[in-house]
């Protein structure tokens, strides 16, 4: 057993409730202290003052397209690097990197930048008439190209938003959800009884919910109407919603959340512009512009997507919700780990979990990030916490 | 025996708290000089280990040289039950200070062997010189640990069968399911806190009352565990103001008399 950390004088977000107890680490795993003092007769060696801070699983984003001015499909090189390490200051521990091939690896996170998770792959089998930013010319059916073809290698690929009205689609979620991978329904015109069958085939989340599907009908509540009648009690469905105050209306995330709590996720859907200061900037062949954390096409009024960090969100959905703390925390932690079905690794600070976890000020600010029990972020107004070696010599 | 009367749970909490930062001071304990606690668990003498580790973490005291005993477990829950002494202990004191987890005992209610878990309890105690302070609490039948009533007051340490009343009252905490509830535990003997150098005795609450009346204004009798310790040289009870509504106004005078030679047992520069 190697060095052990003891986390005081915090409250931790655990079983879904802020409890007053102390957060142990052994080998950048989250341990039990019952373990450690009466088995391994050990005591901490290193003891972190938390000064009050709320220790809160890291935050995973499902769905992010780029930031720092990096688009993950046009970029190549270095441009993942600054990404990862960027987004330690929203708190996010973990992601998927939203691009049109799979062309990341996934890899752990480290001091240099947070966990890919695997990527989610947005198209090219989704609808004509629901493709938003996609451009139209790189939609695909599934009648003239195959899964294989299109991606390569399956195995960098986490999740697959897919449009389950597609000819084939059936078929294709089924291969998909075989082989692990999560089906997420978006960009679809699809009815309700196609999204309750495409569910039964396996598919088990929906690519931010009330943008690019039908909005809500009451003859045929289409994909929207599956939030409130999950087809299935023992595979949960989850959905993705984007709170960055714009794309979605406060009273559309709160009928979300009113309907369907535990399977609430929030994602960013970010665009490259998340990070930059106001100004212009160049983006591809796009010229945009930042004003007020807002990004527009240059010198006109039109939103060009979100650039509202995931920790924002959180915060902003809290005040649109009035939902408790731990469940706005929970919707981009033990939700999104539960998406990838790695909810015994991340998302939670259970025993055994992956000790990557975020110090939340009094404002649900982030003080400090932490993977694997360092940290690999500190605010510059204050880490929250201090710390302390302990010199006892024990026999 | 001294009878000290605080206005209330609170204060009962303090002072037992600084009587024994008191005691482990006043030992001067080291590496070859150990001061050894024995040790309660249960709703009175959580406020204590709060004062404990406060005092700890303000630098007053440190447990470095200190051993314990506890005085019971229950037989075959898991460690990390939340009903468990060894999960009330780790979580409400051993963590937060900085004893050495090799001498903070308890005894394993999951032994193969739980009369030679027993006897090897009662050898450690001995070999670790014999306990200097004995902090208990008492049950509304005045049992001590889990003495219960009719136990025998020269009792070693043994597994005892609970008495049914007891499961019921602990019920509470198994999901008010009696068949969780276990039905025995391993415990001290009353002779085993006997020979402690001193003991400490918590009780607090009005339900402790009649319990207090029966251990100190009538005569020792095994259907009252706690009343044996009349017959130790140097026994402590620590009760609030409600503890003593059973107890004769004179022996409750008599003993608030003497409050100003009680407050000296805790000032630093005293014998105690």
């Amino acid at each position: 057993m190697n060095i052990v950390t003891k986390y005081f004088n915090c409250n931790i977000l655990k079983d879904g409730k802020i409890l007053t107890q102390d957060l142990w680490v052994v080998d950048g795993r989250i341990a039990n202290p019952e373990i450690i003092f009466y088995d391994k007769k050990k005591i901490p060696d290193v003891e972190i003052d938390c000064l009050g801070s709320l220790i809160t699983p890291g935050f995973i984003d499902l769905q992010i397209n780029g930031a720092f001015g990096v688009d993950f499909t046009y970029h190549k090189g270095d441009g993942l690097d600054i990404v990862k390490k960027g987004l330690l200051q929203y708190g996010v521990t973990g992601f998927c990197p939203t691009i049109i091939l799979p062309k990341f690896k996934r890899c752990n996170g480290n001091e240099q930048g947070a966990a890919i998770l695997g990527a989610h792959v947005e198209g090219p089998f989704i609808s004509k008439l629901k493709h938003g930013a996609h451009s139209i010319f790189n939609i695909k059916t599934l009648e003239n190209s195959n899964i294989t073809d299109t991606y390569g290698s399956l195995n960098n690929i986490a999740i697959v938003t897919l449009a389950p009205e597609l000819n084939g689609s059936m078929e294709t979620i089924k291969l998909l959800s075989n082989q692990g991978i999560v089906v997420s329904l978006g960009h679809t015109s699809s009815d309700m009884e196609t999204s309750i069958q495409a569910v039964k085939n396996g598919a088990t989340f929906i690519t931010h919910l009330f943008n690019a599907m039908l909005s809500f009908h009451h003859r045929d509540p289409g994909l929207i109407g599956l939030i409130a009648c999950p087809p299935s009690v023992e595979k949960p469905l989850f959905f993705g919603i984007i709170a960055d105050g714009t794309h979605t209306h406060p009273t559309a995330l709160k009928i979300a959340h009113k309907i369907n709590s535990e399977g609430l996720v929030l994602v960013t859907d970010a665009l490259s512009a998340i990070g930059l200061p106001d100004g212009i900037h160049y983006l591809g062949d796009k010229q945009i512009e930042v004003k007020n954390s807002k990004a527009y096409i240059a010198n006109t009024n039109t939103l060009c997507g979100s650039v509202t960090p995931l920790d924002e969100c959180m915060r902003y959905f809290l005040n649109a919700t009035n939902c408790s703390v731990a469940e706005a925390i929970e919707t981009i932690t033990l939700h999104p780990a539960k998406v990838l079905g790695i909810q015994q690794f991340k998302g939670t600070l259970n025993y055994g979990a992956d000790a990557d976890f975020v110090f939340l000020g009094n404002k649900l600010n982030v003080q400090s990030t932490w993977i694997n029990g360092q940290c690999v972020f500190k605010h510059s107004s204050g880490a929250g916490y201090i710390e302390k070696k302990n010199n006892l010599n024990i026999s | 025996m001294r009878l000290i009367i605080m206005d209330n749970a609170e204060k009962v909490s303090e002072w037992a708290a600084k009587y024994v930062v008191k005691r482990i001071k006043h030992f001067n304990p080291g590496p070859d000089r150990y001061f050894v606690l024995g040790l309660p668990t249960g709703g009175t003498p959580l406020g204590m280990y709060k004062y404990l580790i406060k005092y700890y973490k303000a630098g007053d005291i440190s447990f470095k040289y200190v051993k314990t005993f506890n005085m019971d477990e229950y037989v075959g829950i898991p460690r990390d039950h939340v009903e468990s002494y060894h999960y009330y202990m780790m979580t409400n004191f051993f963590t937060h200070v900085d004893i050495d987890p090799n001498n903070a005992h308890i005894l394993d209610g999951n032994a193969v062997d739980l009369q030679a878990e027993c006897m090897h309890y009662e050898q450690l105690i001995e070999k670790a010189g014999g306990i200097h302070l004995f902090i208990g609490g008492i049950g509304p039948d005045g049992h001590i640990a889990f003495n219960e009533p009719g136990s025998s007051l020269v009792s070693k340490t043994r597994v005892k069968t609970l008495a049914r009343e007891t499961l019921e009252a602990n019920a509470r905490f198994f999901d008010n399911d009696i068949d969780k509830v276990p039905k025995r535990a391993l415990t001290v003997g009353v002779g085993t806190v006997m020979k402690a150098e001193t003991v400490m005795i918590l009780i607090t609450g009005s339900h402790k009352a009649f319990a207090l009346h029966k251990a100190i204004e009538e005569g020792v009798n095994h259907m009252w565990t706690v009343s044996a310790f009349q017959q130790h040289p140097k026994t402590i009870i620590l009760c609030d103001e409600d503890a003593t509504l059973e107890l004769k106004v004179k022996t409750v005078k008599y003993f608030k008399a003497l409050g100003a030679v009680h407050e000296k047992l805790i000032e630093d520069n005293s014998d105690s």
